[in-house]
């Protein structure tokens, strides 16, 4: 265990940004986001959620897969070269940690996404435990420990006037070498102490002890079918908040940018709540918004488990809860199941 | 909110409504939603307090093809914005049946956290029939206490005021909100250099995750299929690919529902990235009034409206 003074944070920045892209979460305009550093950055670790969540490190919103370029009669086509440098995720909460092991079992299985698998590679991620979780949070049900964020490379915790630090695994010993003169070596007292009070806190929140009975089983059709869809769904506007600002949606769509002079192929994030999502040359088969907001909440509940060894996919990260327009979200659809007895 | 609920049931046992259109009470004590409610049994969960900001007049497109009546709750500002989708014969007026409810301003969730009020586990004081001077809230970490004006919508400081034009009854009474001036902020910006202009709304606009949230909840945005929507589109709705959103997209909205949006606040209150679009249309709503004269979408009954007529006085672009 290490630790830095909260105020030598920018020293650590301007370290590790020395040898490795950094991306950290920057409040612009009133807003906190992940964000390259910049010695200019307006660093915000204390805020709990960033807007979106850290998943643009390793699944960009949008990303260019490859160009055409028209030379005279000729087409060449060249391939958006991977990411071979490394970069650091710093302040990631559990369950934003949580959600790069819910994408990597999509994007690392096969075919192997080579785009997600070189940004995983070369990424290094920077946990931060959330020292004031809050109501809309619920990541505990997911078996993500806020205080103590499973997955990353190296945990951080912000006690007092100091972050201490603890390398993980090996990526994260690499780092911690980078940066060793900025360290002070410490024991666990503070923070153990420190993590004592944020299980007290993340105790008393009320959906952290939601149940997840009846989900992730093998019955799909009974809960596929179930009236209380057509209910729940009346209030969705088929905006893509919920799923631009979640940690795991990871459906994507690929289109074809004109240049004018050839074509830019990328892909971006796609939303199930989009009246065009999986549109294809016969038409769309989910063609009501009933149909697509069910969707969303039997692919995190029911399928995603279904093949993936019982794990959900979602991380109780609670960004749905905080910003949908309708303030409908994926705790009211669990409640709502449990409390029909479903 | 009893008598709300009571006249509900009255509507509905009587045959005058086939539905009830209001606000369900949620899990959180700050996040009922819009719902639908169709037998008294369902009523039990209706909930009308300071947390009820949704507009609802843009699911009466939807309730308008339905069988029978909707009975709909309105808010003063509400109203103009179904009476500007009724004059754009966008809803139906004789399936609406509308009780005009009091507001005395609308909170924001986001207020609560600058105060670092978090962790709200109950709140006093946001009732229709409170004097929503004051809120007591209970957090996990105890109580708070905050002025009730301090929590409001940006859009309930500039409030439009407590008639509604456009209702078939009323119930509760409406407080007077309005505490700042309505254009100082676009005047802010109208006084800006040009680069300062540019910057200030590209380091806005650049927060765009394009979430559509905005259009979607917009009552002016009521066209079947949005162009942005179209597959032939070059840009999608849905990448924020290179700067079309921040230099595009919203500038083009706005100019599609200039002098058709009522300044509903709706736009801003939704965005999750916290951008003051409706910064755009009130500027459009001032430089309306400025040229043709004072004019309110969805206030009057006038056919022809400022940017929908033609008079030999109109001011020439070359003039402006």
């Amino acid at each position: 265990m290490y630790k830095i003074a909260k105020a030598s944070l920018p020293q650590l920045y301007k370290a590790i940004a020395g040898s490795n892209a950094l991306y950290l979460p920057v409040k612009k305009a009133g807003q906190t986001n992940y964000a390259p550093w910049t010695e200019d950055a307006e660093v915000d670790i204390e805020t709990l959620k960033t807007v979106k969540s850290a998943k643009d490190a390793f699944f960009p919103q949008s990303e260019t897969l490859y160009t055409c370029i028209r030379d005279g009669k000729k087409i060449r086509i060249e391939a958006e070269e991977l990411i071979n440098e490394s970069f650091v995720v710093f302040g990631v909460k559990g369950c934003d940690v949580h959600g790069v092991e819910v994408l990597d079992r999509v994007f690392l299985s096969e075919p192997v996404d080579t785009f997600y698998a070189a940004r995983r590679e070369h990424g290094i991620i920077v946990a931060l435990a959330c020292n004031e979780p809050e109501l809309s949070c619920f990541c505990k049900v997911f078996g993500t420990d806020c205080s103590e964020p499973e997955g990353a490379d190296v945990v951080t915790w912000l006690v007092g006037e100091d972050l201490f630090w603890k390398p993980v695994t090996e990526k994260g010993e690499a780092l911690t070498g980078q940066i060793k003169e900025l360290l002070e070596e410490t024991d666990d007292t503070a923070v153990n102490e420190k993590k004592a009070e944020i299980k007290d806190i993340a105790e008393k929140i009320p959906n952290m002890h939601l149940s997840l009975d009846g989900w992730g089983r093998d019955d799909k059709l009974e809960r596929f079918n179930s009236p209380i869809w057509e209910d729940l769904y009346k209030p969705c506007l088929a905006c893509g908040t919920c799923t631009f600002v979640c940690p795991t949606c990871q459906c994507y769509d690929i289109k074809d940018y004109d240049t004018g002079h050839g074509v830019k192929r990328y892909r971006c994030w796609d939303s199930c709540m989009y009246s065009d999502f999986t549109m294809m040359a016969h038409g769309n088969n989910r063609t009501s918004q009933m149909q697509r907001f069910r969707q969303r909440f039997m692919h995190k509940l029911v399928y995603y488990p279904t093949n993936n060894d019982g794990m959900f996919s979602c991380t109780g990260c609670g960004r749905c809860v905080d910003k949908c327009p309708s303030s409908l979200n994926i705790v009211k659809v669990i409640k709502a199941f449990e409390k029909e007895g479903k | 909110m009893q008598e709300l609920i009571n006249r509900a049931k009255e509507l509905l046992s009587d045959g005058t409504v086939a539905r009830v259109l209001g606000w369900r009470r949620g899990d959180l004590p700050y996040n009922p939603e819009p719902a639908y409610f169709s037998d008294e049994a369902s009523l039990s969960e209706f909930v009308y307090n300071g947390f009820c900001g949704a507009n609802l007049s843009k699911y009466m497109i939807e309730a308008s093809k339905l069988e029978g009546k909707t009975l709909v709750f309105l808010k003063p500002c509400d109203s103009y914005s179904f009476k500007q989708l009724m004059k754009e014969h966008r809803v139906d007026r004789g399936k609406a049946y509308i009780v005009g409810v009091g507001c005395k301003g609308k909170l924001n969730m986001d207020r609560f956290n600058e105060m670092g009020i978090k962790n709200v586990l109950d709140v006093k004081g946001a009732e229709l029939d409170d004097t929503c001077d004051k809120l007591i809230i209970e957090t996990l970490t105890g109580e708070k206490t905050c002025e009730y004006k301090d929590a409001m919508l940006e859009r309930c400081h500039v409030c439009k005021g407590k008639e509604h034009v456009v209702y078939d009854e009323l119930i509760g009474d409406s407080a007077d909100t309005v505490d700042a001036d309505r254009f100082a902020e676009v005047e802010r910006i109208e006084a800006m250099s040009p680069e300062e202009k540019f910057e200030f709304f590209r380091g806005e606009l650049s927060k765009c995750i394009r979430c559509n949230a905005c259009r979607n909840v917009c009552p002016a945005c009521s066209c079947r299929k949005c162009v942005f929507d179209s597959t032939k589109f070059d840009s999608a709705q849905k990448a924020n690919v290179d700067s079309f959103e921040e230099k595009m997209f919203h500038i083009i909205r706005a100019f599609h529902v200039a002098g058709r949006c009522t300044d509903c606040g709706e736009c801003s209150r939704v965005c999750p990235q916290g951008i003051p679009l409706h910064l755009f249309n009130r500027k459009f709503i001032k430089d309306i009034n400025t040229l043709y004269g004072d004019f309110t979408a969805g206030a009057g009954d006038e056919e022809r409206t400022p940017l929908t007529s033609f008079t030999f006085d109109d001011a020439e672009p070359g003039t402006i």
